[in-house]
């Protein structure tokens, strides 16, 4: 038993692990016993999700972009330009659509979320909080962690849909690829299941970006400096956090939804 | 000395703490009565303000018991708490207004949490709050546009707003000019008289405890050594009561 303990290293993922899953628990049993304030979930919805819309759509579009001319270059010399459709359209709705809106809603909100809430936990109004009798976790995660429950989800099939829009027109206007054969192509590869597997890793995904960013926020110490570590380490443990996950989301998702077939 | 139990509001037992391996609180034993203002003294970094927020379980005791009100508040969860909290207002050190709402929201905030919706019946109690704390026409400021008396103003206007039975000022005066820190004191006093609120301060003021204090405490090293009327401080021939009371150090001579 005393094994995996004696690494520091171990230790202090599980420790963290821990904290993390400790956070999420209280969150969810608030948010089952009906404890969410609606005012301060609609107020997160237009900051984190309304608010990162655009930063999602300029990375969907030329992500969709660059994606499809590389596909194409290749593909081309081998006279498949009209499987450039659904070959992006698979890569971004499985992969690349919900990891990379993950990465750039950890940068924006997850930062945002970890300094707010550590700023108000070195000037002690996360303590008056309390004092006031109002639980922080109620206060402050559950509002953000509904409003990043629906909105994420949201963010990544609006981050696919520019992506898509942005392939067909540099395929069809741009690199000449017959626009019937490459919609006619990209509509029969792509599946319901595919959409699905997008706005699950969403989800999880949101989960990440808002109990790291709320842990990191709520353990600040140090004024200033410590605000500024934590919000550091929140981005960075919550984008290989992503990362990583993803990898294991998608082996676990692809036994539930198989690739290739019909759906 | 002790006043029987009914008498007084918060009971405090062999209360211990440790921070970083360094003892803080070495078994505190105090009595706060209802409806008086005890003054809690000490050297800086005492543990004056770390007995303060065991008052109502911001920290919990490594050992010891509290009872607030007959109850004993040592083994609660943060959920358990919130009627205690609720009884008793904490006024912190610099104030800790949220800074993302206006003095008005930041003091309406704890009725609002407590289920208050009618914004008129809000409005005259934060209305009234302000005018006690001598702040009214600041609402629509933000903290930050304010100075720090004003805050700390402010933030008594929220502490009181619920009327608590108790309220646990952490050093009021610090930092405030000899005009700011007056009007503070004086509020503390009308406080007592007009809403018959126990009030505990932590300070290292001796013109502010002069002003409103009815019994005082001295914390050194982790112990309650005094603990008696203003007029047995001023009376004591106690060495270390002397020299804290006219500010002398023995340390460079």
């Amino acid at each position: 038993m005393k094994f995996p303990y004696s690494f520091p290293l171990t230790r202090a993922f599980c420790l963290y692990l821990g904290q993390v899953s400790f956070l999420a628990g209280e969150t969810f049993s608030s948010i089952i016993l009906g404890r969410i304030r609606w005012r301060l979930v609609l107020n997160q919805i237009v900051e984190i999700g309304f608010g990162s819309q655009a930063v999602v759509i300029i990375t969907g579009v030329f992500t969709g972009a660059v994606f499809t001319a590389q596909i194409f270059f290749q593909f081309n010399a081998l006279n498949m330009s009209s499987a450039v459709g659904p070959v992006v359209s698979i890569a971004l709705c499985r992969e690349l659509g919900p990891v990379l809106t993950g990465l750039m809603v950890a940068g924006r909100v997850g930062a945002a979320i970890c300094a707010e809430i550590g700023t108000m936990k070195v000037t002690e109004q996360i303590d008056a909080l309390r004092a006031l009798a109002v639980n922080p976790i109620d206060y402050l995660v559950v509002p953000r962690a509904v409003a990043m429950m629906i909105s994420m989800p949201l963010l990544v099939g609006e981050c696919i849909f520019f992506a898509l829009t942005a392939s067909y027109y540099v395929a069809t206007r741009i690199l000449n690829v017959n626009s019937v054969f490459f919609l006619q192509h990209m509509w029969f590869y792509t599946h319901s299941k595919d959409m699905v597997m997008a706005l699950t890793k969403g989800f999880v995904f949101a989960l990440i970006v808002v109990f790291v960013g709320c842990q990191q926020g709520l353990t600040t110490s140090n004024g200033a400096v410590g605000v500024g570590r934590s919000t550091t380490e929140a981005v960075v443990i919550s984008s290989l956090s992503i990362l990583m996950i993803n990898f294991f989301l998608t082996m676990a998702l692809n036994i539930i939804f198989p690739a290739g077939g019909k759906f | 000395m002790t006043p029987s139990s009914g008498k007084n509001l918060i009971e405090v037992r062999d209360l211990r703490q440790t921070f970083a391996g360094q003892e803080i609180l070495r078994g505190v034993n105090l009595d706060i009565p209802r409806g008086e203002t005890t003054v809690l003294l000490g050297q800086s970094g005492g543990g004056k303000s770390v007995f303060l927020r065991h008052l109502i379980g911001l920290i919990r005791p490594l050992s010891g018991s509290i009872s607030v009100d007959g109850e004993e508040i040592a083994h609660l969860d943060e959920r358990q708490l919130e009627p205690v909290r609720r009884k008793v207002g904490m006024l912190f050190q610099d104030g800790a207004l949220f800074d993302s709402m206006t003095v008005f929201d930041n003091v309406a905030f704890p009725l609002r949490e407590r289920g208050a919706r009618n914004e008129k019946v809000i409005r005259e109690k934060v209305d009234r709050s302000l005018e006690l704390v001598s702040l009214k026409g600041q609402d629509n400021k933000m903290p930050s546009n304010l100075s720090g008396g004003m805050r700390k103003r402010a933030a008594l206007a929220r502490a009181i707003i619920t009327e608590p039975a108790c309220i646990l000022y952490d050093e009021p005066t610090a930092g405030l000019d000899p005009i700011v820190s007056d009007t503070i004191n004086k509020l503390i006093r009308r406080l007592q008289s007009q809403l018959k609120v126990t009030s505990i301060v932590v300070t290292h003021d001796m013109i502010s405890t002069d002003h409103i204090a009815d019994r005082v405490a001295l914390l050194r090293e982790g112990r309650i050594h005094f603990d008696g009327s203003l007029t047995d401080l001023h009376a004591s021939t106690d060495p270390v009561i002397t020299d804290f009371i006219e500010g002398r150090s023995h340390e460079i001579d």
